[in-house]
């Protein structure tokens, strides 16, 4: 087992690097830079643009340099913890996005836990009714829950919350605790607000799940050992609880993988949609305005959380089953 | 006959009113004889793969219902300047955010035939916000099959050739039909969603058909060369996979430059949904690759002294050819709603190009959404269309193996 946590640890190094110099290069792609960007907006405002200014701003902030060295500064400095300066802000990253960071973790992880419990009870009720009127309503409504784009679901969600209960549900927090240091308050007034987006995005991910608990379930319930079991008497509910279902929660640790990306990605819209203070409006503004050392840590933020989230579910599915933990291998 | 097997076994016994007699030919058993086919079972067994999974999906009754839904879209798509009422970029300065028309057949208990009531506007002496309501007085006729002669109708079809003829319009230039409403410049909501089904149901196939080559090649380059090749090719699709898609695809269609014409704008997009698409594609490939490799019907063609490109377009491709295409259904679907996010969130597609997400776009102030719901219904579409390759997708996975 120690083995393959440290074949496992060693594996993530070349993973990351990899991954900072993708988004190097992306936050590098539009041609230009941020201070091109400041020119032309000074000169549609009619503004007299001084080129020394703009030498000295250009050098001070490294953009002279060749790319490839730009690129070592920025990882050095993502290393010592310092994750450059916004330039739109004008105020180091880390300290814009410390706290979006952290919501960010909370509402990833409340949504995993969402899809997880959802999932779990939904799933394995439909499994032992199959084909029961329950079964095929939860099948419907986990299709629509496929087709239905997150952020579509929190558009209508708002429009309808504004309707019926002449509320908004945006937000993560109530307004005035939003440039405040963290409280009791401030933190039952997140929770309070986290139901929303937790839904929201869990939704699509929720109703995979379903599915596939379901079929594996099914394929599990048919197996000999099930009939077995209950041709020599075993009480119904043992006879689920005690191999079947164990042997089908597989996929809830192995899919963290995939669903860890689907969440994010969804919280990136939907962010934007219910305005909350996570990665959403933030980088898409950054983003165009390329603001890159920003959009570069927030971009680096959310493929970290997606590495050391595969890390932990490969982690757990090795102490679960000995098949993978003997052969040494990954879970796919 | 039975004579020679205890009864209590068969459970037939003379004793039962209702016994089957057993029969047992007296024929001499000849091995050599050939089983006689009858003529389904004959065609059953000589059907080729392609028959069988045709016969397979037919039994899928939602995957072929949905199969005819994207047929009918995609018809839709194509003929969309007759299919819409009005031309793309039409307004009607006067009747500027008009709630949808419902349809009706009935006036004053009389049939008219489908007809729509016009509207009654007034302004909110406070909010200086326009009020419409039906007028039941004003009775609008549809025509349908008509060539317009109404402002707005004239079209150049695929900009090829000028054309007035539409499946419905409205009687004359003064009775307009918004059966979805208007936007803020009064331009008909049903005939922009009708005119956005073009690019959003194009992007997705023109992206999966990107998506397919640099999958298949990447991916057959994986799984036939193995070794060094077939590392890499992993490593690097699990790094592009520890991304979340769409901040990359915001990243990157962000970097597209702002000087780029529409057009370049939207082959640009549909290059970067390819860009993130194609890592489970290969891997698919791969993977089939490698297992069929080591299958029978390919170890036997190699010993039958087949070359290679025999073995692999012959024997391998054939194999998981229909499992690829089941996939790709599936993967369609991911990125129309890429293109729908990316557009909604204004880094995709831009005016004057006009999909789905271009329309949602406008719908992104939640404002404008208690005032004006209808700015809404594209999402209709896009919720259908995605249900629908589902389903169908669903379907052919299915049908992908018609032998098990």
């Amino acid at each position: 087992m120690f083995r393959y946590i440290v074949h496992r640890l060693l594996l993530m190094i070349p993973t990351l690097l990899a991954v900072s110099a993708i988004v190097f290069v992306i936050i590098q792609l539009p041609p230009g830079d941020y201070l091109e960007t400041l020119i032309a907006e000074m000169q549609s405002r009619g503004e007299a643009v001084d080129q020394n200014q703009i030498e000295a701003l250009r050098r001070a902030y490294g953009l002279d340099k060749s790319p490839v060295e730009q690129y070592f500064s920025w990882l050095f400095g993502l290393l010592q913890g310092d994750f450059g300066w916004s330039f739109e802000h004008n105020r180091p990253v880390s300290e814009l996005i410390g706290q979006r960071i952290l919501l960010t973790f909370v509402v990833t992880f409340s949504t995993i836990a969402f899809i997880w419990i959802v999932s779990f009870v939904i799933g394995t009720y439909v499994a032992t009714r199959q084909y029961s009127v329950s079964d095929h309503v939860a099948t419907l409504i986990g299709y629509l829950g496929l087709a239905t784009p997150n952020f579509l679901l929190a558009l209508v969600l708002m429009y309808l919350a504004n309707q019926w209960f002449d509320t908004s549900i945006g937000g993560i927090m109530d307004d005035e605790y939003r440039n405040q240091p963290w409280s009791l308050d401030k933190m039952l007034s997140v929770l309070e607000h986290l139901w929303i987006p937790v839904i929201v995005i869990g939704t699509s991910g929720t109703a995979g799940m379903i599915r596939r608990l379901r079929a594996n379930l099914l394929d599990e319930l048919h197996k000999q050992y099930v009939v077995t079991g209950r041709a020599k008497g075993l009480h119904p509910r043992k006879l689920l609880w005690k191999y079947p279902l164990r042997m089908a929660l597989n996929p809830f640790i192995a899919d963290i993988g995939s669903i860890l990306p689907e969440v994010i990605s969804g919280s990136a819209v939907v962010a934007v949609v219910l305005n909350l203070d996570i990665t959403g409006r933030m980088l898409l503004d950054a983003l165009r305005a390329q603001d890159m050392y920003l959009a570069g840590s927030f971009l680096m933020f959310l493929a970290l959380l997606v590495v050391i989230g595969t890390l932990l579910s490969d982690l757990a599915l090795a102490a679960l089953d000995p098949r993978i933990r003997l052969s040494g291998g990954t879970t796919r | 006959m039975s004579g020679d097997r205890p009864e209590d076994e068969t459970g037939s016994g003379p004793n039962k009113p209702d016994a089957v007699p057993h029969f047992v030919s007296d024929e001499p058993f000849n091995a050599d004889v050939e089983v006689v086919l009858t003529p389904e079972q004959e065609k059953y067994y000589m059907a080729s793969q392609w028959r069988l999974m045709w016969w397979k999906l037919k039994r899928h009754k939602i995957a072929v219902a949905a199969g005819i839904f994207l047929l009918l879209l995609y018809l839709i798509a194509a003929f969309a300047e007759v299919v819409a009422p009005y031309e793309l970029q039409h307004r009607d300065a006067r009747n500027v955010f008009a709630p949808p028309q419902a349809i009706h057949l009935f006036h004053e208990g009389k049939l008219v035939g489908p007809f729509v009531y016009g509207y009654n506007s007034k302004r909110d002496p406070e909010t200086l916000q326009k009020i419409y309501t039906p007028d039941p007085t004003k009775v609008h006729r549809i025509r349908f099959l008509c060539s317009g002669g109404y402002k707005g109708s004239e079209y150049e079809f695929w900009g090829l050739f000028k054309g007035d003829f539409h499946l419905f319009c409205p009687t004359d230039r003064r009775s307009p039909v918004f059966l979805l409403g208007t936007d803020r410049l009064g331009r008909d909501m049903f005939s922009r969603i009708v005119y956005g089904s073009r690019i959003s149901l194009s992007i997705g196939l023109i992206g999966i058909v990107l998506s397919f080559m640099l999958g298949i090649v990447i991916g057959g380059m994986a799984g036939f060369y193995g070794g060094l090749v077939d590392n890499l090719v992993q490593r690097l699709i699990e790094i592009l996979k520890s991304f979340p898609r769409l901040p990359l695809w915001m990243a990157l269609s962000a970097s597209l430059p702002a000087k780029w014409s529409p057009l370049l704008i939207y082959f640009g997009i549909t290059l970067i949904l390819a860009l993130l698409d194609w890592p489970s594609l290969a891997r698919a490939v791969r993977s089939k690759l490698l297992s069929l490799r080591e299958e029978d019907f390919a170890v036997a063609a190699n010993l039958m002294g087949a070359s290679t490109k025999r073995i692999i377009g012959r024997h391998l491709v054939p194999g998981f050819a229909s499992h690829l295409i089941a996939s790709a259904s599936l993967a369609i679907p991911e990125m129309i709603l890429g293109e729908t996010a990316l557009s909604f969130l204004g880094l995709g597609l831009r005016p004057p190009v006009t999909s789905w997400g271009v329309l949602l776009n406008e719908a992104q102030n939640i404002q404008v959404v208690v005032l004006y719901p209808w700015l809404m219904a594209p999402m209709i579409p896009v919720i259908l269309t995605i249900l629908a390759f589902n389903f169908l997708g669903d379907g052919l996975r299915d049908a992908a193996d018609p032998y098990k």
